[in-house]
């Protein structure tokens, strides 16, 4: 049996929200108790509001912080959009941290390629912090982020500050945009030929809409990136999140235990099926 | 300063051209810039032009009338801009803005067609190299209408 702290929500409180996009909004909720403060990026927690349900939602905020943990949430349905709702200083259930991280130690000394669609930013963003905070561990880091429009560019800010860093080269693309937009305008996957890494020494994570990873993966692998050094961030609807129930069984994967974040060779065949 | 020979070797689209086609291609080419906000070509317009970008980024665009432009795709260094030239009727299918300084290599499409229909060679070679970008354009369109960042309902 896991730990009960493992199977009980936490009570804790919102501390603060900010809005993003139209329907996007950031929690700082509290940590909870301290053993569960600590999370590796590309880790969830499930998140409950009190008499409408729990979903799983990833971790955007820094790693290194102790005293409160962020949420990026897109109002879609029953739950998330209550999680949008909830003013400051309710309380809300959560319990986590679950699943697998991002393999930020095993990527040390390789390059990066951080490959972003929509809200897959949020999940990415943790592994922003953290390697900034330590970037001579790692060689050349690519951003590339795709979403919509200009108008659903989230973490706006934050984009510009990282694209004026020398050590970090940003990408963004929309897929349309007015004729104000001085910026790119095209898909990913079309984008990935472009970025001009080094095949042989980078390691890519991939978080978005499973059509666009899996696109994405097919350009990376064209480009000559080995299966096993591309690594994507899945979704499925869960339940326990604890491995028990079945619910986010994906072929013979769990992916709220053996994920979310999975190298490519693991899914390869399980991507384009239509429903499992 | 570089020659147009030497310019539209380098170029990727004609890259490892054989010499007497790039001799060929070179007779109908001449060096273009536009300014931000010049356009390139408008949609409905005679595709007698294709364009290589050497430097900048042009911005291709669908008008709704009345309203504003829509921009589908933006191509920089390395690019070709337009397509319609190869196939008849030749008409442009939107418009092309340069959005930032461009400087490009213009080719005449009427000459380039004529040396192409004369030496089906050459003519094999450009449509070689035409064919993958076709292909990728219509693999974007196809995700840009699939809206992979929408509602997943929708
Ligand atoms: C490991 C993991 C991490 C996640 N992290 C985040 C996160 O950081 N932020 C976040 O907002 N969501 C995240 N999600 C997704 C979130 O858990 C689901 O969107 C959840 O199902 C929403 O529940 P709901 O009750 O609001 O809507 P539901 O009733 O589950 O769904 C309502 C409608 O929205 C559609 N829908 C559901 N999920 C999505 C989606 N992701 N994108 C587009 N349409 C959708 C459904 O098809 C359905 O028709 C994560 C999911 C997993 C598995
Ligand atoms: S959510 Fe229950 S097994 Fe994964």
């Amino acid at each position: 049996m896991p730990p009960p702290d493992f199977m009980m929500p936490m009570p804790v409180k919102v501390m603060q929200r900010r809005q993003e996009l139209a329907t996007t909004w950031t929690l700082d909720v509290e940590t909870g108790p301290d053993e569960l403060a600590a999370f590796t990026p590309g880790q969830f927690n499930m998140l409950y509001v009190f008499g409408v349900g729990e979903i799983p939602v990833s971790f955007s905020g820094d790693p290194a912080g102790r005293d409160r943990h962020c949420f990026t949430v897109r109002a879609v349905g029953p739950v998330s959009r209550a999680l949008t709702e909830l003013p400051i200083a309710a309380s809300l259930g959560k319990r986590g941290p679950y699943g697998t991280g991002w393999p930020l130690a095993a990527a040390e000394g390789a390059d990066l390629a951080l490959i972003a669609g929509g809200l897959g930013l949020a999940p990415l963003r943790p592994v922003l912090y953290h390697v900034l905070r330590y970037r001579q561990r790692y060689g050349r880091i690519t951003l590339l982020y795709g979403t919509r429009s200009p108008s659903d560019i989230l973490f706006r800010d934050e984009l510009d500050g990282w694209r004026r860093r020398q050590d970090l080269e940003v990408r963004v693309t929309v897929d349309h945009a007015g004729s104000e937009w001085p910026g790119q305008v095209g898909v990913v996957p079309a984008l990935v030929p472009t970025l001009g890494f080094d095949a042989s020494n980078t390691v890519a994570f991939l978080c978005g809409p499973e059509v666009m990873m899996r696109l994405t993966a097919s350009a990376l692998l064209d480009a000559g990136l080995a299966p096993a050094g591309i690594y994507l961030s899945m979704e499925r609807n869960m339940k326990c999140a604890l491995g028990h129930c079945g619910h986010c069984q994906f072929g013979g994967v769990f992916v709220c235990k053996d994920g979310p974040v999975l190298p490519y060779p693991r899914l390869r065949g399980l991507l384009s099926l239509q429903e499992l | 300063m570089k020659d147009i020979a030497q310019l539209v070797g380098e170029h990727p689209f004609f890259q490892g051209l054989d010499p007497s086609f790039c001799q060929l291609v070179c007779g109908c080419a001449r060096n273009v810039r536009f300014e931000p906000g010049e356009y390139l070509f408008h949609e409905g317009g005679d595709a007698d032009q294709l364009y290589l970008i050497r430097h900048g980024r042009v911005a291709l665009e669908i008008a709704v009338p009345g309203k504003w432009s829509l921009s589908f795709q933006t191509l920089q260094d390395g690019d070709l801009v337009g397509v319609s030239w190869a196939v008849p009727p030749y008409h442009w299918a939107y418009d092309a803005r340069a959005i930032e300084l461009t400087r490009a290599i213009a080719v005449d499409a009427r000459c380039l067609r004529q040396k192409c229909d004369a030496d089906p060679a050459l003519g094999y070679e450009v449509l070689q190299r035409l064919l993958p970008i076709l292909i990728s354009r219509l693999q974007a369109t196809r995700l840009q209408i699939l809206d992979v960042y929408g509602d997943r309902d929708q």
